[in-house]
This record gives C-alpha cells, sequence and structure tokens, in this order.
C-alpha cells in the first residue's frame, strides 16, 4: 500500500511541477493545489498505513494508526486553502489591473 | 561597577535626549548632555591618585559565563589616561558645538550620536574582556559613521561615512579573527589571563596570524598607511566631530590596543618592525600630504594621521623593551614607550585646539579653503593667538607641550642607531632621518596653518566686509586646551606621575615599580643630538616653507601621484557593477525561472546526494496490504492528474482537480483518517467553487505557447522531481530511524480528557499551532478583501525611483 500510494505522489508531483513551470497564472495556482494533495498524501505515507484503527479512543481498539500526521495534515489542509484562495484572487486583481493572466506579459509592467 | 556605570552612563543619557530635545527644541539642551562627560571627568578624576599609587580596580558582570563572555570593567593607568581624554575633550566638544551648530539641525540626533559614541568609547578601554571589547569597538565605527553622514543630504558626506565603515569596520572584523585566534590559543578571552600565559604560545605558528590581524584592526582604526585614506573623508562631518572623534579619541582607539597588546606581542621582531615601521612611514606620508592640501581641514586630517603614525612608531620601538628584558637598553625602549603616551595627551590638546580655530573660522567665514583666506590676524585676534600656541605646539617649538614629546621622540629614534636591537643593523639609522624629515615637513604645515590663514592680506572680501570674532562661548573650549598646551610644558612631570607613571605600568607589567621606567621630563637637557635635531628642522623648515611654491612640483612627481582612493574606488565601482551584472544575469523576473532554479537545486541536492550515497534500500516488507477498491481510487486519480495536463479547457482542468480532492477524502477514509476526509471534502467544495467564481472574470485558457525545447525542459525536470520524490520517500520509509513518538498521544484521554486523538493533539498538545494557523487563515482573509476592495490610492505617482 506504501509504495503504491508513494507512486501516486510521484505522479502528483511531476504533474504539480510541470504545472508549475507554465506561463499561466491559473496553471500555476492548480499546481501549487495538486502540489499541496502529494504533500498531505506523503506526510501520511511516512506514518504508515493502515497499521491500526482511526485514532478515535471510544472505538476500544487494541491499536490505533499514527494520530500525528493527521493532525499536522489537517493544519496543512487549511493553510493550503487559504494560500490557494488568496493566490486567486490575486490572480483576479492582476487581470483586472493588467488586462492579462500570462506571466511573461506582466514582465516589465509598470508596478513591477 | 562604578566603572561599569560610567560606560552605561551615556547610553542612558541619550536615550533620554529625544524626549528632552521635543520638549526644549533649543541649543541649550547641549547643556544638558555636557553635564554626562563632565560628571565622568570628575568621578575619574578622583581615581587619579590612587591608580598613580598603583592601584587597579576591576569588576566583573557574569554575562555568558559558560563561553567566557564577561563584562569585565579594568581601571588602570592605560585605560584611565583615554577615560580622562573622552570625558574631558568630549565635555569640551559639547561646550563648543552649543555655539558651533546652528538651531536649525537636528540637535537631538547629533547628540545621541555623540553620547552613544562616548558610550562605546568608554566601553572600549575599559573592557578587559575581548569579545565586549570588539562590540563597543564596532559600535565607535558606527556611531562615525552617524556622524560624518550627520548632514546626510551632502553627497560628500554619504561618502566618507560608507568608506570610513567599510573600511574600519573590515578592520574591526580581522581585529575578532585575531581575538579569536587568541581565544583558541590560550582559552581566555580576558586580556590580562592572556598576557599571563602567551609566554608558552609564542611559538604556535597562530601566533603570527593573531598578531597581524589584531594590528589591521588598530592600523584602520587609527589611519595608519595604507587603511589613512578614510579620514581625509570623514572631515565632512561637522568640526566638534572632527576634533572629538577623528582626532582626539576614535582614532586614539588603535593606538589603545596596540599600547594594551604590547605585553602580548611585544618582544617579536615582526611586531617591532611592523609597527615602528608602518608607524613612521605614516608619520612621514601624512606630513607631506598634508603640505599640499589647500582646505584646511584635509591638512588638520593630513597631519592627525602623520601624528598618529609618530605615536604608533613610538610605541613599535617601545616593545623592543620586550626583547632586552634586564639589559642596560631596556629604559631606552620604554623611553620610547612614554615618549608615545606624553605625545599622545599633547596631541589631543594641540590638535584638538586646531580643529576648534579651524571651524570658527569655517563658521565665521564660511570656506577653509587657505587660497581665500589670509590677513585674518586684525579681525581675529584671540582665534589667532590660539592658532599660535595649537600649531607651535605641533611643530615642536618651546614653550609648547609639543616641544617637550617633540624632543623625547628624537631622542628614542637616535637611540636606535646604536642599539642594534632585533639585529637592525644599518637600518637603525634609517629611523632618525625619516623622522626628521617628517618633522621638517610638519614645521611647514604648522606654518601655513598660521601664516597663511591669519598673515597676509585678506583675499577675499567677504573677510573685509563680515569678519569678526565668534561669540565668546565658543572660545571658551579652545581656550582651556590652550592653557593645557602651556601648562603641560612648564609642569610635564606632573602628567609624568599622576598619569603616565600608572600606564607605563599597564604596558610594561613586569617593570613595574622599577625605577627608571619613568624618566624625568627636563625642558633643558644641553646642546644634544635631540636639540640639534629640533633646531635643524626649525632652520630647514623655515626656508622650505619660504620657498613653497618654488619645489610645489615634487607633488607632481611619479610616486606622489599613487592614488590609493583611486583604487578604493575602483574595487568599490567594479564590485557593484560585477554583483549587478551577475544578479541581473539570474534574477531574470520570470516566476517559471525561479521555480526552475528551486527545483533544479532540489534535483541537485537531494538526487545528486542520494546518488553519492549509493544503494538505495529498499524495504517493502512492512507495506500494508491492498485492496481492489484502493487499486481503482489510486489509478483514477494518477489519470486524472494526467489529463488535467492535456485539458483543453479550463474547467474540465479544474473538475479533474476537484476528482483528486474527493479521490484523497476518499482515501483518508480507507486510510482510518475521518477528521481528514470531513476536512477535504469541505475544503475542496470551497475551492472547487472559487475556482470557477474565478473563472468569470478571468480570460479564457489560452494553450501553452512556450516553444517546444522549454516545454522539454520543464518535463525533464518534472519528472525528475516526480522521480526523486518517490525514491526519496521510499527509502525513508523503508529504514526507519527511529519509533514514532505517537504512542505518547494515544494517553489522550487521561492528558487531555478527549477521546478524538487528532482533535487533542490539535487542541491541547499543539494548541498554539493551531492558533497561529488560524491568524494565517485571518491574514490571507484580509489579504483577499484587501485585494477585492482596494482602489489603487492617488499617492502612487509620487513615488520616484
Amino acid at each position: 500500500m506504501e509504495t503504491l500510494i508513494t507512486i501516486l505522489i510521484g505522479v502528483l508531483v511531476t504533474v504539480a511541477v510541470y504545472l508549475l513551470l507554465s506561463r499561466n497564472l491559473i496553471r500555476v495556482i492548480l499546481g501549487s493545489a495538486i502540489l499541496s494533495h502529494a504533500i498531505h498524501l506523503l506526510i501520511m505515507t511516512m506514518g504508515g498505513l493502515k497499521k491500526g484503527d482511526a485514532p478515535l479512543l471510544g472505538e476500544n481498539s487494541n491499536s490505533y494508526t499514527d494520530a500525528l500526521p493527521q493532525a499536522l495534515i489537517l493544519t496543512a489542509i487549511v493553510i493550503s486553502f487559504a494560500v490557494t484562495a488568496f493566490l486567486l484572487v490575486l490572480a483576479y486583481r492582476i487581470y483586472k489591473e493588467t488586462g492579462t493572466d500570462n506571466l511573461n506579459e506582466l514582465r516589465g509592467f509598470n508596478d513591477e | 561597577m562604578i566603572i561599569l556605570l560610567a560606560i552605561l552612563t551615556p547610553f542612558l543619557a541619550a536615550t533620554f535626549i529625544p524626549a528632552l530635545y521635543k520638549r526644549f527644541p533649543s541649543r541649550h539642551i547641549g547643556w544638558f548632555v555636557m553635564l554626562v562627560p563632565l560628571a565622568l571627568f570628575i568621578l575619574l578624576a578622583s581615581f587619579v591618585p590612587s591608580i598613580a599609587g598603583g592601584a587597579k580596580y576591576t569588576y566583573e558582570f557574569k554575562w555568558i559565563d559558560s563561553a567566557g563572555i564577561n563584562i569585565t570593567t579594568y581601571l588602570d593607568g592605560l585605560s584611565m589616561i583615554f577615560g580622562l581624554l573622552i570625558t574631558g575633550v568630549g565635555s569640551l566638544v559639547i561646550l563648543y558645538s552649543i555655539y558651533y551648530l546652528s538651531e536649525r539641525e537636528s540637535l537631538g540626533r547629533f547628540y545621541v550620536y555623540l553620547l552613544m559614541f562616548m558610550g562605546a568609547m568608554l566601553g572600549v578601554v575599559f573592557s578587559d574582556n575581548l569579545m565586549v571589547l570588539y562590540v563597543f569597538w564596532e559600535l565607535t565605527s558606527i556611531s562615525s559613521f552617524f556622524l560624518i553622514a550627520f548632514w546626510y543630504h551632502r553627497k560628500q558626506s554619504r561618502y566618507g561615512a560608507k568608506k570610513s565603515l567599510l573600511i574600519t569596520v573590515s578592520g574591526g572584523v580581522a581585529m575578532l579573527a585575531g581575538f579569536l585566534i587568541l581565544h583558541a590559543l590560550t582559552g581566555s578571552f580576558s586580556i590580562r589571563e592572556i598576557t599571563s600565559t602567551i609566554g608558552q604560545y609564542t611559538d604556535d605558528k597562530l601566533f603570527v596570524y593573531a598578531m597581524i590581524l589584531v594590528l589591521i584592526g588598530a592600523f584602520t582604526k587609527s589611519a595608519q598607511f595604507p587603511f589613512h585614506i578614510w579620514l581625509p573623508d570623514a572631515m565632512e562631518a561637522p568640526t566638534p566631530v572632527s576634533a572629538y572623534l577623528h582626532s582626539a579619541t576614535m582614532v586614539k582607539a588603535g593606538i589603545y590596543l596596540v599600547a594594551r597588546c604590547t605585553p602580548l606581542f611585544g618582544g617579536e621582531a615582526l611586531w617591532f618592525y611592523l609597527v615602528s615601521g608602518v608607524g613612521l612611514f605614516t608619520l612621514f606620508w601624512g606630513a607631506l600630504n598634508a603640505v599640499r592640501q589647500t582646505d584646511l581641514k584635509a591638512l588638520l586630517a593630513y597631519s592627525t594621521i602623520s601624528q598618529l603614525g609618530l605615536i604608533m612608531s613610538l610605541l613599535g620601538i617601545g616593545s623592543a623593551a620586550l626583547q632586552e628584558i634586564g639589559q642596560v637598553n631596556t629604559f631606552i625602549f620604554t623611553g620610547a614607550a612614554f615618549a608615545g603616551l606624553f605625545h599622545l595627551i599633547n596631541h589631543s590638546t594641540f590638535k584638538g585646539a586646531l580643529f576648534m580655530v579651524v571651524g570658527i573660522v569655517d563658521h565665521e567665514l564660511g570656506t577653509r579653503d587657505i587660497r581665500r583666506l589670509g590677513g585674518l590676524i586684525a579681525f581675529m585676534p584671540l582665534t589667532f593667538t590660539i592658532s599660535v600656541i595649537g600649531s607651535f605646539s605641533m611643530a615642536g617649538l618651546p614653550p609648547f607641550n609639543g616641544f617637550l614629546s617633540k624632543e623625547l621622540f628624537f631622542e628614542s629614534v637616535a637611540n636606535l642607531i646604536d642599539s642594534n636591537v632585533f639585529s637592525i643593523g644599518a637600518w637603525g639609522t634609517v629611523f632618525p632621518v625619516i623622522a626628521w624629515v617628517a618633522s621638517v615637513f610638519t614645521f611647514i604645515y604648522c606654518m601655513i596653518i598660521v601664516f597663511k590663514t591669519f598673515m597676509g592680506k585678506p583675499k577675499s572680501e567677504r573677510i573685509d566686509q563680515g569678519a569678526h570674532e565668534p561669540p565668546l562661548g565658543m572660545h571658551i573650549a579652545p581656550l582651556i586646551l590652550s592653557a593645557l598646551v602651556l601648562g603641560i610644558f612648564f609642569f610635564p612631570n606632573l602628567v609624568g606621575s599622576y598619569l603616565l607613571k600608572p600606564a607605563m605600568a599597564s604596558i610594561y607589567p613586569m617593570f613595574e615599580g622599577v625605577e627608571g621606567l619613568v624618566p624625568h621630563i627636563s625642558v633643558w637637557h644641553g646642546f644634544k643630538l635631540p636639540l640639534l635635531m629640533t633646531i635643524g628642522v626649525v632652520v630647514l623648515g623655515t626656508v622650505l616653507y619660504l620657498t613653497l611654491p618654488r619645489w610645489k612640483w615634487v607633488f607632481s612627481l611619479g610616486p606622489m601621484r599613487w592614488n590609493l582612493d583611486a583604487l578604493y574606488n575602483g574595487i568599490l565601482m567594479k564590485s557593484e557593477k560585477t554583483s549587478h551584472l551577475v544578479t541581473s544575469k539570474y534574477m531574470t523576473g520570470h516566476l517559471r525561472d525561479y521555480f526552475a532554479y528551486i527545483f533544479l537545486f532540489f534535483i541537485i541536492v537531494i538526487g545528486g546526494g542520494l546518488y553519492w550515497i549509493g544503494g538505495f534500500p529498499f524495504d517493502f516488507s512492512d507495506d500494508a496490504p491492498i485492496t481492489l477498491n484502493e487499486y481503482i481510487i489510486v489509478a483514477s486519480m494518477a489519470i486524472a492528474a494526467i489529463f488535467i495536463l492535456f485539458a483543453k479547457s479550463r474547467t474540465t482542468a479544474i473538475l479533474l482537480n476537484g476528482v483528486l480532492g474527493y479521490s484523497i477524502a476518499i482515501l483518508f477514509v480507507v486510510l482510518r483518517a475521518p477528521d481528514l476526509a470531513l476536512t477535504q471534502i469541505v475544503v475542496e467544495t470551497v475551492t472547487t467553487v472559487l475556482f470557477l467564481v474565478c473563472f468569470y472574470f478571468l480570460p479564457d485558457w489560452k494553450k501553452e505557447t512556450a516553444s517546444k525545447p522549454t516545454k522539454f525542459i520543464n518535463a525533464l525536470i518534472a519528472i525528475l522531481v516526480g522521480t526523486i520524490v518517490t525514491v526519496f520517500a521510499l527509502v525513508v520509509q523503508g529504514n526507519p530511524l527511529f519509533d514514532s513518538i505517537s504512542v505518547y498521544f494515544e494517553d489522550a484521554y487521561n492528558l487531555a480528557n478527549g477521546l478524538n486523538i487528532v482533535n487533542t493533539i490539535l487542541g491541547d498538545f499543539r494548541a498554539f499551532d493551531t492558533m497561529l494557523e488560524v491568524v494565517v487563515l485571518f491574514i490571507a482573509g484580509i489579504g483577499v478583501f484587501t485585494l477585492i476592495k482596494l482602489k489603487s490610492g492617488k499617492g502612487e505617482k509620487d513615488i520616484e525611483d
């Protein structure tokens, strides 16, 4: 399972990096969103997968899966959401001010 | 304890100045400021008798004890001289500045810097700990920077400030390296402890480096050749600053360091030759260059350089005494150090007075150019008198204190002829010759100060109209200094037994109390070589002064055009240009390039690192089993991700991204993470909606326009990064280095009274983290709001490049 997920992470990272290297602002934002998906999975996988039950003490299980990565990911999901939202609004504002979403055309604009 | 307070008082006073200045924005604020050095001067003076009796005061404040860095104050004879100079000249300079600076200047700022400097300088001379000394040392450079750039609207001021900062701080860093070497050798930062144990380490090859590095620090600070170039440019500072920092105190910090380190390094041939040689050449070079200056302040700057060289060379010769312990010659050399310390005090008195005189001329006439001055004696008799006292003292004429120390100087260099110390041989004769020639030039420029400024015919119309004596207050400080010039001449042995004797004991701790360490200074000691040398200086100097126009061509000769300034400017310009060139090469302004740098770095460091370590110890034995539905989820995610790259419309892309997000939520369910699944579903929904809303405003998704090679490189980078992440993650998984710490959290019910472990981590164990996360959300929210609402302001057009 871990190996399979890790390969999936590799695919996601590849896609995200390719998008980040693009010139289109929306593609870049999309890339950052996908990259955070990949990282969440990576943190999860590092803690080991399916090594016990869900970390709820009320379930009275013998062993629980690692709870710490989950807590970290929870934080990360929220933060990456904040970043994505901010970037999107930034893109909107840039387009409104400059009339383009192409990063190459942005260069040399007066407000640089 | 009281000395530590003395160091801190100026800093404390400086913090009150801004508030005080706000309430009383007048020049009279200077009177408050003056109280600080005056009180400290009286305090220090009260210690003079006991210091003269051989007492030393130490106080240790434990600071970073484990690293050996403690604030240890040490008051002995040597630091006493400097302490008195700093506070005494400081009081006079502040008194002078009250009348010199106009009320329109930002006086609050000026006095804050001045007090900061005063505290730092006291810190330098009273610190026994090398690290503390270093911090204060650099603080003097920084306050000097601020004071030179006090009139920062002038380009020359900023240039001079930057130059002095660059040179003195570089020297300071070299000195720091020297201190660290000393620490590495002896294991101590305390000067006294190092002095007592250094004898065992003089053969260590690091010892020489420590010596040279410390000397670079001293030479840059004391403007010795070839680092002297910053001092003339520092004259852009207001004249009180030049009188205080750049002649009486800060530039003497290097002298202090050399004197303080004499017990450490003295007795080494290299130290002897470096200190005395550099000092002597600086003496000569400074005097020679002073003669050709037309700006009075520049002339004084070169003369300061030259005089500092004189003191430096005397200390260098004095260090030879440690080589010749117990021999007849010993006291010949200690006499040189004695002369150096004596001249140090004398120089502060006459040079301070001269700077103030030049300040008065500048203040009253608006120029310091000797080509436009002349005949001022009729308008400013008092100023003239002071300048005669100062100049003649500097030229080494009786009845002024400069005569005494100059005679001692001649005696010291003349003694080298027969001494054959460090097998100096015939070179011993070179010393007195250079010293004598330099003194001739010293005589000439001293005459220039007096006669070109005050004699002859007035050359500027302004002199006829408006020249008159300044307010009396401006004369008080230089008058006190010139009274000292005369007073020391008539009672030199008062200075000798109260100030110089204990200071000599600090330079030569091993000779403390030995008879003969402190010579008796006498005005008349017969027709011996020193007196003949002085007479020769006067005769030849007068002749050369009168024929100055005829031999001025000397200054256009080859070596005289060696321009260290051009070298400095050239290096600065070249490095600025090169760095600009390099920076503009890689700072392209394209986001894509910056991303590429980051990923390439990742590939090289992580990928290269993996390859270098070699072997990829994969271990899949601990993998959890996979069910069919999991295969399906993962496969669909991979396909969705890849298809995003080829999506024709942005809606398709965003929907595929949605597929990814929801699939991850399902994965979280499978992987026993219910909280994550819930959060992921909510966030993914909102994100998708946000994207779609945004698309409403944004133009349609155009096809990637990048060229084929760029696309290929991008793809290559992407694949490499993805592969390395996968491989790296697999290697890490297969080789856990330690057990998970999560067992601790499984006790959540007892520790935090919660059943959901993830929630207790977020809400209890790592609550601070969560709070800051909320702050991040909040900031992002403000950002979003601002970006949507904010209209571009009207003020934008005011900003210039």
